[in-house]
């Protein structure tokens, strides 16, 4: 084992690896238990704790003074690990330093579901904050006792109590017995935000230094002993079944093991990493496929979505008939499929050993994953662990979870040793599944006065979480000679909601209706991409917004502002537009300002972001010159670590809507690698994006990594409109749809 | 056996001709720092230098590569004793993820070597290659312009400084 992280982490890792991925620490996870002891009907507990409530699920304490702290979510490169260690450490007065954050692992963590919806600091933060709070509370309230003191006079620093005539006992000489093993209380008492040391205050990200030095960071740097190397060979499309497989020459290749062939799936196994690609090449060449035209003619792609069959949500309907409308806009919006494009192919490490199976994955959802796999293996789920190390970012839900999968069945297969397996970029290409395309329907009415009297949506999606489940919807088990199928889709409910994600407008409208038209079958395989359809809402109804303040001759910002109420939304935005000069701003010629905001799901961060681009008559391209955002996730763990998310959101969000859209033909995807799938490059970038953290001490946390990408898009295209007079409601505002719109 | 030269150290690899750099490096001599992100030298995470100038390690097959240079990311420093841009990029927070990060310093440290004060636009361009996915092109190019400055500072110092 050589893997070797940041100092914070490494110790335990290290230790927990060498034992050979068998360490099990006995701590009580499941409520169940407790209730059976008839306990009291359960308050409900803060984030997490309520379905993880006994505390040494969350903190454990050594007597040699170490914290070790657990959480049921994982680093997805959004910098989680640091701003929970910094919650944690802030709660029991010990510096950042002395804490070992242990994250998702199904032997060791809380099971907290997946690490997505910009839920962990609200999950995860707040149950780590109350409970490190409790654990400081006992720490302190045992020494009092020691002391034969109230414990009102004595207070947590740096690692111990303390009294004011200067005794003190460190937090290692208090543990003992199972102080810990007590379950969370719903009123903890909670530091001050006032007197915040850590929290609030940037810290640099604990998992950065090995990123930047050829550390073990990732799964991809996994190295077990003996581990030998897999390759997959993916069907050619959707659908294609394998007809013939002549593999006896590959399997006298050099380095060659094994070649796994099971039905349509085929994998290879080989000493080197390059000589399992170089088998799987052979294997391609040799594998015969029978192919069906499964996919709608792309042309007509929303035309098919329409024509499919649909159930429709009322999400909103307070709809009245609207008193002295004067005038009424309506408009159709666009979304295409889109990719996670992670910049390293999906990996996984799998060891099966005397009946068990472990999974080294950079799934976001190690329980969901533990569960899948047990089932597609036909094992128990206690036969299985599924262990998170880090991957190349996903924003959501990629390959991971089916490279896992794929390391579990070759594993099977080559029982004893670690397989380590990664895809292909064509595989990560063609097979993630994607974010859905949708379509939008808006209609307003306004008043004389320019208000809006009257609203009415409708937005068709497929799912937007085909996530594991169940062994159904791990790709690979798809292609088993005794398949496993996907389960019927469901939306997700609202107040997150799926494809109605952000489908309710946060403005102040007397009369809404909205409605959600899931489409149930899916002709592409797709799943939640960061923002789910939040990222289609917000752009459709931020880009209506400035359509109906240009019918109402307002000005966008002055139009938002009139119809919100919520005085941190109004901040945001006002906060934004005067940091981007919004009252003075003088275009250059071909040049335009745009304006959006969105409350996230209408429950979390606050986003306003105000843009500037530049519209090139010649070419079509746009770019993007100068970009402000202002945020308000709650209180403020980690500022940088918001703006870093921020500004990558404005980024990514850039890139999904000038350039990107998953293309195909009737039989198969084509966007096979990056030149078939241009994404942002270092010219294309802005000038300067800024990004404002409006902190709020001592409220809920709200999450932020999905904030920006709706905003993004919706400002975007409103600077386009202002700077060519020309509306474009279909993304991606690639070169070729804004010549047409441009007629040049 | 094929001899190369990796960070001024000679290492012996059993490999075949036709291996590309990048997997006798991450397999072979188990270094963490080029990653695998196409194999097309589309994106630039596999990105180490040879002989001063950047090249896709994926695409760069060994047998090339005999009596050259090359350079990855585990030459610039460590942790405890961060190269230029390593530090500029811990400076700057200058990662989101971070699997395109060692490609993205070894491209700029190509650069650095020839063109110690790059503009924005010559840093923008020259990065051109290299791919993120996270969204953090404008701390990656602020980070690279202040290895640039700090690596202008440490060559103005007079030799007799005493540098390291």
């Amino acid at each position: 084992m050589s893997i070797k992280v940041v100092r914070a982490l490494s110790v335990s890792r290290r230790r927990f690896l060498a034992a050979g991925g068998s360490l099990v620490i006995g701590f009580s996870l499941s409520p169940k238990a407790l209730f059976a002891q008839g306990s009291p009907a359960a308050t409900k507990l803060p984030g997490s704790l309520n379905t993880t409530p006994m505390i040494d699920s969350w903190i454990r304490l050594g007597a040699d003074g170490s914290i070790t702290v657990l959480t049921g979510k994982a680093e997805l490169g959004q910098g989680v690990r640091t701003a929970l260690i910094q919650i944690a450490a802030e709660q029991l007065f010990v510096q950042p330093g002395k804490i070992q954050l242990i994250t998702a692992d199904t032997r060791r963590t809380p099971d907290e579901g997946y690490t997505a919806g910009s839920n962990s600091m609200k999950d995860s933060g707040t149950a780590i904050m109350n409970a490190a709070a409790q654990v400081r509370e006992i720490l302190i309230a045992r020494a009092a006792v020691r002391l034969g003191l109230f414990a009102d006079k004595l207070k947590a620093e740096d690692g111990a109590v303390i009294v004011s005539d200067g005794r003190r006992i460190a937090f290692g000489d208090l543990v003992g017995g199972e102080l810990t093993r007590v379950r969370a209380e719903s009123q903890i008492k909670l530091k001050d935000p006032a007197s915040y040391t850590v929290v609030g205050h940037s810290m640099q990200r604990v998992d950065i230094p090995a990123k930047v030095t050829g550390g073990a960071a990732y799964v991809q740097d996994l190295r077990l002993p003996g581990m030998v190397h897999a390759r997959v060979v993916r069907p050619p499309a959707y659908g294609a079944q394998l007809r013939e497989l002549q593999s006896a020459s590959v399997e006298k290749m050099p380095g060659v093991l094994k070649v796994v062939h099971d039905g349509s799936y085929v994998a290879v196994v080989a000493e080197r990493e390059f000589e399992a690609i170089r088998a799987m090449r052979a294997l391609a060449a040799a594998a015969r496929w029978d192919e069906r035209a499964l996919l709608p003619e792309p042309s007509e792609l929303f035309d098919y979505l329409t024509r499919l069959p649909y159930d429709s949500f009322i999400d909103a309907d307070n709809h009245a008939t609207a008193a002295g409308v004067t005038k009424t806009v309506e408009a159709n919006y666009r979304r295409p499929y889109q990719m996670h494009g992670a910049i390293g192919p999906s990996c996984a490490v799998g060891l099966y050993k005397d009946d068990s199976l472990t999974v080294w994955t950079h799934s976001q959802g190690v329980y969901p994953l533990r569960k899948s796999i047990a089932e597609m293996l036909k094992v128990p789920e206690d036969r299985v662990q599924c262990i998170h190390l880090e991957g190349a970012g996903c924003y959501g839900h990629n390959g991971a979870d089916d490279a896992g999968a794929d390391a579990a069945l070759i594993a099977r297969a080559f029982p004893g040793r670690p397989v380590r397996v990664q895809w292909m970029r064509e595989q990560e290409h063609l097979w993630e599944p994607y974010g859905p395309a949708m379509m939008t329907a808006a209609k307003a009415s306004l008043d004389g006065g320019g208000n809006i009297v009257d609203w009415e949506y409708e937005v068709t999606s497929n799912t937007h979480s085909t996530r594991p489940g169940g062994a159904g919807n791990l790709m690979p088990a798809w292609h088993l000679a005794t398949p496993f199928t996907p389960p019927q889709p469901k939306p997700i409910p609202l107040p997150e909601g799926g494809g109605d994600r952000n489908a309710i407008p946060y403005y102040k409208i007397p009369s809404v209706r909205v409605v959600h038209r899931f489409v149930p079958s899916m002709p592409i395989r797709v799943s939640a991409l960061r923002a789910l359809g939040a990222y289609a809402n917000v752009f459709s109804i931020e880009s209506f917004m400035d359509e109906l303040a240009l019918a109402g001759r307002t000005d966008p910002v002055e139009f938002r502002l009139r119809h919100l109420e919520d005085p941190r939304a109004r901040e945001v935005v006002t906060l934004a537009a005067s940091r981007f000069g919004w009252t003075s701003y003088a275009p250059e010629k071909g040049r335009g300002r745009g304006f959006a905001f969105a409350r996230y799901k209408n429950l979390g961060a606050y986003l306003a972001v105000a843009l500037e681009v530049d519209v090139d008559r010649e070419t079509g391209k746009v770019r993007v010159v100068r970009a402000v955002a202002t945020v308000d996730s709650g209180q403020a763990v980690n500022p940088d670590g918001i703006r870093n998310q921020v500004e990558g959101g404005v980024l990514q969000s850039i890139s999904w809507t000038l350039l990107e859209a998953v293309s195909f033909d009737k039989k198969s995807i084509t966007s096979a690698d990056w030149s078939q799938y241009p994404i942002l490059r270092f010219p294309e970038l802005p000038d300067t994006v800024e990004v404002h953290v409006v902190d709020r001490p001592g409220q809920p946390f709200l999450g932020t990594g999905e904030a920006a990408q709706g905003p993004t898009a919706a400002a975007i295209a409103n600077a386009v409109a202002a700077a060519s007079n020309v509306r474009i409601r279909e993304l991606p505002l690639d070169r070729k749809r804004v010549k047409v719109a441009l007629g040049v | 056996m094929i001899e190369l030269d990796i960070n001024g150290t000679k290492r012996s690899v059993d490999a075949e001709a036709d291996t590309p750099l990048l997997y006798v490096l991450r397999d072979h001599l188990a270094m963490n720092g080029a990653k695998f992100g196409c194999g097309l030298g589309q994106c630039g995470a596999c990105t180490v230098m040879v002989d001063g100038e950047a090249v896709f390690s994926c695409m760069t097959p060994v047998s090339v590569l005999a009596g050259r240079k090359i350079r990855t990311i585990e030459g610039l420093g460590t942790v405890e004793q961060p190269g230029a841009l390593q530090r500029a990029f811990i400076d700057e927070q200058a990662a989101q993820c971070g699997y395109c990060i060692a490609g993205m310093i070894m491209r700029a440290q190509a650069l650095l070597e020839k063109n110690s004060s790059p503009s924005d636009a010559e840093i923008r361009r020259h990065m051109m290659p290299n791919l993120c996915r996270c969204g953090t092109h404008m701390r990656i190019v602020k980070a690279v312009r202040r290895a640039a400055q700090t690596m202008r500072a440490e060559a103005d110092k007079p030799k007799s400084a005493g540098q390291t």
